[in-house]
């Protein structure tokens, strides 16, 4: 058997959403610790010495084409599973109590995640984007002032709601994503399930609420 | 009791079938669900009409035959049976009950609420079994099993490969039958050698059939008459990776 084929398999496509999962949710980390910065108020200055260190270490830019990559393999397989899942039910039932038996967020991650794909190319069409095109490929110190554009992008209360509603939708994807990724990949133990649901549960409430709170206090005025 | 009932009716495999209604009257509560089915089609035979054709065997709950999906939940709302175990007072009277076969791309709908599971089957057919000769029995010492595992193994071989966690699955996934199937022997001594073949091979064979991907949503185990645990889809999960890095 070719390693390729493992892909292939059942088994292997949820590993690899696993695994992508469990790297982007150290992304999250990250990105959540970093921005969490503007929170000090103070003009957005410690925010911007680690962002625009963020924006011109090679290391870290390296890693950013691994963490895009990883980005494209999750939404990839997870376009794949829901295609190859709907096909598997091509029958559906007259009457259905899916609630006796799980839970609705469990089942709908497929939805979850096209929301949030759509919420990650609005987000970054508004920081990310522009600030590598004005960076270009050899100007890696001409970076856009994000913090003055988080300023002035979330005035506007729409894409403060937008925001909310992509940190809503991250929190019930994560709630079921994290303790799904370590079953994927056969991490099931007795002495070990309750902490990792415990941590799954507070991972998803605390770092999408940080997030949250990041446009809904610059709207308010609380951060300048 | 008195039941309406809509009982999905389909010629044959080409047929598009269609839910079709009935009245019941005077059931006792302590039928159990197959009883009252069998009321029904005494009452159908005697009209000449074409009774309902449905599957069961043991009407004890060790086949596994009585597949049916009623009123949205694999085998009827009660916890951890099959629908030989389901009785009738699990219903309020003048209740309307949905009665459909499993609905999945591998278990295609022979008749009524007959479905074709030989996929399993086939996944069984593909390693679910140890390929030496057990010859006489052994002296109960001369391979010795940890009671921990030993219970482990059991509860995986409690599995009477009903399809009902493919049934509640929205994915229309296999894998709780699969690993169950895998857990029994990876958890004994015989089942060592053929340990990374088998895992290989019965989830190849799985994805085969057309059964889903599971993405770990846990209908199975809530539906499973024999309480199989989603432990062993993790066991499985670690076989398979583990058997598909290092096979050459
Ligand atoms: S795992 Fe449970 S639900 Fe699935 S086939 Fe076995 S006994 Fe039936
Ligand atoms: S008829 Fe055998 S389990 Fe129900």
């Amino acid at each position: 058997m070719t390693n390729s084929a493992i892909f292939k398999s059942s088994v292997g496509k949820k590993a690899l959403m696993g695994v992508t999962g469990l790297f982007l949710i150290t992304f999250l980390v990250i990105h959540c610790s970093i921005n969490a910065m503007i929170f000090l108020n103070d003009g957005g200055e410690t925010f911007k010495k680690w962002g625009s260190f963020m924006g011109t270490n090679p290391i870290i830019r390296t890693m950013e084409i691994v963490l895009v990559a990883g980005f494209l393999v999750h939404i990839v397989d997870g376009l794949l599973l829901w295609k190859q899942n709907r096909d598997a039910r091509p029958v559906k039932y007259a009457m259905n109590s899916a609630n006796a038996n799980s839970t609705w967020y469990s089942r709908s991650m497929g939805l979850l995640g096209t929301l949030l794909l759509i919420f990650l190319v609005i987000h970054t069409a508004h920081f990310w984007i522009p600030n590598r095109m004005q960076q270009g490929l050899t100007h890696w110190h001409n970076e856009i002032d994000l913090y003055g554009k988080m300023l002035e992008v979330f005035q506007n209360p729409v894409i403060v709601a937008i925001y909310i509603f992509g940190c809503v939708s991250l929190f019930w994807h994560l709630l079921h994503g994290f303790k799904s990724a370590f079953q994927s990949l056969g991490l099931n133990h007795t002495k070990y399930n309750s902490a990792i649901g415990w941590a799954g549960t507070a991972f998803s409430i605390v770092v999408p609420a940080i997030f949250a709170l990041m446009p809904v206090s610059i709207y308010l005025g609380w951060i300048k | 009791m008195k039941f309406n009932l809509k009982v999905w009716r389909q010629k044959n495999a080409k047929d598009q079938g269609k839910l079709v209604d009935y009245t019941i009257d005077n059931i006792n509560a302590d039928m159990s669900f197959l009883e009252m089915v069998d009321v029904l089609n005494d009452e159908l035979v005697r009209k000449g009409e074409d009774p309902i054709a449905f599957d069961h065997d043991c009407r004890e709950g060790i086949c596994g035959m009585c597949s049916m999906y009623i009123s949205g939940r694999a085998h009827g709302p009660q916890h951890a049976a099959t629908t030989c175990q389901l009785y009738m007072r699990s219903f309020k009277d003048g209740d309307t009950i949905y009665v459909e076969p499993w609905r999945a791309k591998a278990f295609p709908v022979i008749k009524d609420l007959v479905t074709d599971r030989s996929a399993f089957d086939r996944i069984i057919a593909a390693g679910g079994f140890v390929s030496v000769n057990t010859g006489q029995a052994q002296d109960a010492n001369a391979l010795p099993v940890e009671k921990a595992d030993a219970e482990k193994a059991m509860d995986a071989a409690a599995c009477i490969g009903c399809g009902a966690c493919v049934a509640a699955c929205p994915n229309g996934a296999a894998m709780l039958f699969v690993s169950a199937k895998i857990s029994q022997l990876a958890l004994f001594p015989q089942g060592q050698p053929e340990r990374n073949t088998r895992a290989i091979n019965m989830v190849n064979q799985m994805d085969e059939e057309g059964f889903g991907n599971c993405t770990n949503i846990g209908a199975c185990e809530a539906e499973c008459p024999k309480e199989i645990k989603l432990t062993n889809i993790a066991r499985m999960n670690r076989d398979y990776l583990a058997a598909s890095l290092i096979s050459e």
